[in-house]
């Protein structure tokens, strides 16, 4: 057994979360390049050219690059051989508290019935699966809500097969609009239960933008919705143009006879994220 | 990667636009149009709409006096030390929907923000003539650099949910519908695709 302490684990999220606020990871600075370089709308081009100028100052001068840094979302792979001395959980969530206090980062969450807000930016959502090896590996995504509240998820019959589901994400995808600050990237999970499909929509964001599912079919699925999606014309922000979504990443999961789950979780174009291991 | 490839004709010709809004000023205002903002906005958002709501409800003066006004839909980063203000970039506005009429009655002239509004806030948008202007969501830091000086006017405990005095310099921004009842993600989504 190797054996991590509670207050490094604190100290690592601490990090990752102020890190993540300011700057954005190459995958998705190259995917707005790209997509400013193949832009058909000078608007939107224009705009494009504004977000990149935004995440260079951003993280110049350590300031966040969107002023809604979100709840925090903490997918924690843990090694089965790791023995954490003290809690774990509440190892994450002062990893939190502190990143979101000592990085100047908005602290965002409030009761859901009283919208009385807790002042730490906690709790924040935890993610916490086990795997082999000696390691613990510790995503961060801060989940900016103008683009989660665009999210949906529908218990379609079987019978809507492979059209239901393009359908049903390009539908939620487009009805979205400007809201959600496109181009983003859309994370779908197909199958599983109710849950197991939101979570794995959700999981689907952390794969670099782009990454196409290792699935062939799955892969073509992704490519056909993409283009749906992009060719309404919604555009960067609404704007017009060919640039709608950046990605789409699809999860699936075995699911039940009687059922076909599909969850669409939106991301905005200022898809921060940031992972370590420990 | 240098990013200093990347220079963008938006910020040159924009129209020049003092807030509180002038005489007629929007009256030259085309959806579409690329504004600059230079003057005083104060801002809300979820809380700070509750609560001025729930002040008229009561039959109380507000905070504030939104005749002639725009009001930003934002709720800021904390400002390090030696900062006017973290990035300060515009939340969606389809939340504030169901508050925005009553504060049009008031003589609100504008409201700043992203995405699209209700049919029934631009009916009463028509009515008040006011206009709605979008700015660039998620480009925080770079906006935050447009904003001059930031003022806490009420609702301290509400946190980023403040109502915040602002004064900013050629804060750039986008009219979205026009006092004539354009809209502009309408006509981009068909015209720019």
């Amino acid at each position: 057994m190797r054996e991590i302490e509670g207050r490094e684990i604190t100290e690592a999220v601490k990090s990752i979360v102020i890190d993540a606020a300011c700057g954005l990871e190459p995958d998705i600075l190259d995917a707005l390049v790209a997509a400013r370089d193949r832009e058909s709308c000078a608007l939107s081009q224009n705009i494009l050219d504004l977000l990149l100028i935004n995440a260079d100052i951003a993280s110049r001068e350590s300031i966040p690059v969107c002023q809604d840094t979100g709840v925090g979302v903490v997918f924690v792979l843990l090694g089965q051989d790791v023995k954490v001395i003290g809690d774990l959980y509440a190892a994450l969530q002062e990893g939190v508290r502190s990143g979101y206090d000592e990085g100047f980062l908005r602290k965002s969450v409030c009761d859901p019935l009283t919208r009385v807000n807790t002042g730490t930016n906690t709790p924040a959502v935890i993610h916490l699966e086990l795997e082999p090896g000696d390691q613990i590996r510790i995503f961060f995504l801060p989940k900016g809500c103008g683009s989660e509240n665009m999210s949906g998820l529908v218990m379609l019959p079987p019978s809507a097969g492979r059209e239901g589901i393009v359908n049903y994400v390009v539908e939620t995808a487009v009805a979205a609009g400007p809201n959600p600050c496109p181009p983003g990237i859309v994370g779908v999970g197909i199958g599983g239960t109710f849950e197991q499909a939101a979570i794995i929509s959700k999981k689907a964001l952390l794969r670099p933008v782009g990454e196409k599912s290792p699935r062939a079919d799955v892969a073509a699925l992704e490519e056909e919705i993409l283009s749906r999606i992009n060719e309404k014309g919604t555009g960067v922000h609404g704007f017009g143009g060919n640039n709608s979504m950046l990605a789409v990443h699809i999860e699936t999961c075995p699911t039940h006879i009687a059922s076909l789950p599909v969850a669409v979780n939106i991301q905005c174009h200022a898809h921060r994220h940031k992972e370590i291991v420990l | 990667m240098s990013l200093l490839r990347f220079r963008p004709t938006f910020l040159e010709n924009l129209k020049e636009i003092k807030v509180p809004f002038e005489d007629q000023a929007l009256d030259s205002l085309v959806a579409g149009d690329l504004i600059s903002l230079t003057g005083t906005m104060y801002t809300g958002r979820d809380q700070t709409h509750r609560r001025l709501c729930a002040l008229l409800d009561e039959g109380k003066d507000l905070p504030v006096d939104l005749a002639g006004q725009l009001l930003y839909y934002v709720g800021p980063t904390p400002a390090k030390p030696g900062q006017v203000i973290g990035a300060a970039g515009p939340t969606t506005s389809y939340r504030m929907d169901a508050y925005t009429p009553r504060l049009l009655s008031l003589g609100l002239k504008g409201t700043l923000g992203k995405g699209a509004r209700s049919q029934e806030v631009r009916e009463a948008m028509r009515k008040s003539k006011a206009v709605y202007l979008a700015t660039i969501g998620g480009a925080g830091a770079l906006l935050s650099k447009c904003i001059k000086s930031s003022e806490l006017i009420a609702f301290e405990d509400a946190g980023a949910e403040a109502l915040f005095r602002f004064e900013v310099e050629e804060f750039p921004a986008i009219v979205i519908n026009d006092l004539a009842g354009r809209d502009f993600y309408e006509i981009a989504a068909t015209q720019n695709r």
